[in-house]
């Protein structure tokens, strides 16, 4: 699903240039659960960016779903982001003036989806999160979890191929983030691929392969035995 | 243009309006005042030039009156002070020497400028009436509308000092019962008998003339009073495009001329210009149109160009909003047009409840001077200058929100989801 080969990228800060990804090589098959791990400032972030298409590798080459990405302009890596990727941040990031249903029919608008149809999809992933009460409600009136999983909702409203999460249990205490990963895992059992960015080792253990990135290498690609959330919810 | 008219844009649009209130009130306020203000000045500017317009349709607009007075220097052996007396013949000059003047009506009056009203009456039934002695060109400088079945003096009344007399409506309906057909009927004028051959209708909105005026040929007012060659006054019209200031003063200084009188006397024929005094006040008018033009522009535009600042604002408020809708696939595109169709939205949306607020003001003032004798008509802002302002709206509202559009599409998605 995702293929990257030799990725390198530096920021370049006045004279000085950051070297933050020094040439990196994975493959990502349909349905994994790949938590990418490492310190903070280690290049997560990044990474994730650039498979995101919201930034461009300086060399390398990013493959996804057999679509090689590169050389994109705005207009181009909208479409595909719309088409082929959800999106989670780690704060959320709801339009607070948008009810949780409009949040997660958004994506749809911009796929051109008919208004009746993208809240009848809005509400039957609202539904999955186990937040269908709470349809008309603004985010400032949800709790943090009950917002990451709007956010989760809306993210796989426009049915994407890939699933990208940057720190999404971040922001939460430990229990909800939890009950975050227990939804993930849940959404990874319906064949869905997801990357989760995380600098936690427990919320890392509850995907089924760690991707350890340290100073801008991988030190270390391994499957693992998968911790399941619901025990702990 | 799809884009424009899908249902989904407006939903968008609609929604981000409608969820920040206070941004799009106090947005929506500046540009509504600016629009009420245009059409409320230009409305009553147009009100008030439709007003003078109907006060001056019963008149010639390019007419002037000479009367005569006493000398105020001694000329050629005369003392100061003779008094001035115009005569038929004078009119005759004025015609062959002045060739701007189109008509002139040498005219007669009593019952009018401080003289004895005549005995006006019709069996026991009397009334008091001005009377005028007049040729039919008098019609032709402030024309009269008869009603049906009767007319105005004509040249066999004047060539036969004809008794024939055209009466006012007031005169009819105190002179003659309800129903009776007054044409044809006689109604005694200082002791004679005169055959009413027409009633003239009497505009309420002008401010020429009476209900009760009463006609008769020139010739026939001679007869009666024994004024011989004197002339009470001339009413006179030039041609359109003659300049009437100029045209006055040529037959003063004719009538000067004639009468023997000092060329600098001021005070020996007066006269009253209208045609000036009509080219002031549609000066004064076009000018309060003028104003009303600019004064409202400029207010639209400050109201636009807040507009261009609270959307400016508002896009560095929403920044994440718009990276976050860039991340869930808005194209740069799609969200230029957003900001730029919220733009156009808010200035239409608040120039169309000005527009109306306006219209609303000036039906308002149209009642309330109703009433009131006061040149005030049908203050209308032409359909034109309302669209035109819609277009004008459009247009600003489009450009200035261009640049917060262009600001909003400048900043990358990863720069406004980066967290802090
Ligand atoms: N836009 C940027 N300009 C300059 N330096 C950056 C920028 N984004 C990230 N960095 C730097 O790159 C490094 C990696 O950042 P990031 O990928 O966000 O790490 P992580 O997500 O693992 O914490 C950090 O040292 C950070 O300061
Ligand atoms: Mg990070």
């Amino acid at each position: 699903m995702i293929e990257i080969k030799e990725l390198h990228k530096s920021y370049k800060m006045g004279a000085n240039s950051l070297h933050v990804l020094k040439g990196l090589n994975f493959s990502i098959k349909e349905g994994e659960l790949v938590a990418i791990m490492g310190s903070s400032g280690s290049g997560k972030s990044t990474l994730l960016n650039i498979l995101g298409m919201l930034d461009e590798a300086d060399s390398g080459e990013y493959t996804l779903d057999g679509v090689p990405i590169k050389n994109l302009n705005e207009t181009k890596a909208a479409k595909y982001r719309n088409k082929f990727l959800g999106f989670v941040f780690q704060s959320f990031n709801l339009i607070n003036y948008k009810s949780a249903l409009e949040n997660v029919a958004l994506p749809l608008y911009y796929q051109k989806v008919p208004r009746k149809q993208r809240e009848e999809k809005a509400l039957k992933y609202l539904e999955q999160v186990g937040l269908k009460e709470w349809a008309e409600h603004l985010p400032n009136e949800l709790s943090g979890g009950q917002k990451q999983r709007v956010a989760i909702a809306r993210a796989m409203a426009a049915e994407p191929k890939v699933l990208l999460a940057d720190e999404p249990t971040g922001a939460l205490d430990s229990k909800t983030s939890y009950e975050v990963m227990d939804l993930i895992q849940k959404i990874n059992d319906q064949g869905n691929t997801i990357l989760v960015v995380t600098h936690e080792e427990d919320i890392a253990h509850m995907c089924k392969r760690i991707v350890h990135l340290k100073d801008g290498v991988i030190v270390e690609d391994k499957k693992v035995e998968q911790v399941r959330a619901s025990q702990y919810v | 243009m799809r884009f424009i008219l899908d249902r989904n844009t407006w939903q968008e649009i609609f929604g981000s309006i409608s969820k920040n209130k206070v941004r799009t009130v106090i947005t929506v306020i500046g540009v509504l005042w600016g629009i009420f203000i245009y059409i409320a000045l230009s409305g009553a500017a147009k009100g008030m030039d439709n007003g003078f317009e109907s006060m001056f349709e019963q008149i010639a607009k390019n007419s002037l009156f000479v009367w005569a007075q006493n000398t105020s220097m001694p000329y050629e052996g005369y003392k100061t002070g003779r008094p001035m007396q115009l005569k038929l013949e004078d009119a005759t000059m004025i015609e062959n020497r002045i060739p701007e003047v189109e008509y002139i009506a040498p005219r007669n009056v009593r019952g009018f400028f401080g003289s004895t009203p005549p005995s006006i009456g019709r069996g026991n039934k009397m009334g008091s009436y001005p009377l005028f002695g007049d040729f039919p060109a008098f019609t032709k400088i402030a024309p009269k509308k008869i009603y049906d079945g009767g007319r105005f003096i004509n040249d066999e009344d004047i060539a036969q000092a004809r008794k024939v007399a055209v009466i006012g409506e007031r005169t009819q309906k105190e002179l003659f019962d309800k129903g009776e057909n007054p044409i044809g009927g006689f109604i005694k004028i200082d002791d004679v008998y005169f055959q009413v051959v027409g009633v003239h209708k009497f505009d309420q909105s002008g401010g020429f003339g009476g209900d009760g005026d009463i006609f008769i040929p020139f010739t026939t007012f001679r007869r009666l009073y024994n004024t011989g060659e004197n002339v009470g006054w001339f009413s006179i019209a030039a041609y359109d495009d003659a300049d009437v200031v100029q045209v006055e003063e040529n037959i003063i200084d004719l009538l000067k001329n004639i009468h023997q009188v000092h060329p600098d006397d001021e005070r020996a024929f007066g006269s009253f210009n209208l045609g000036e005094q009509f080219n002031k006040i549609v000066g004064f008018a076009n000018g309060i149109t003028f104003l009303s033009l600019v004064v409202g522009i400029a207010t639209i535009l400050a109201g636009v160009i807040g507009i261009g600042n609270i959307l400016l604002i508002s896009v560095k408020e929403r920044t994440k909003e718009l990276g976050v809708r860039r991340a869930l696939g808005a194209t740069p595109a799609e969200v230029r047009n957003q900001i730029i169709l919220e733009s156009v939205f808010l200035t239409v949306v608040a120039g169309v409840m000005g527009i109306i607020l306006g219209a609303m003001t000036l039906a308002g003032i149209n009642n309330l001077t109703q009433d009131i004798d006061f040149p005030y008509t049908n203050p209308t802002v032409p359909i034109p200058y309302v669209l035109g302002a819609l277009v004008i709206m459009v247009v600003l509202g489009t450009l200035i929100g261009l640049i917060p559009a262009q600001r909003a599409v400048s900043i990358k998605p990863i720069d406004a989801l980066r967290e802090e």
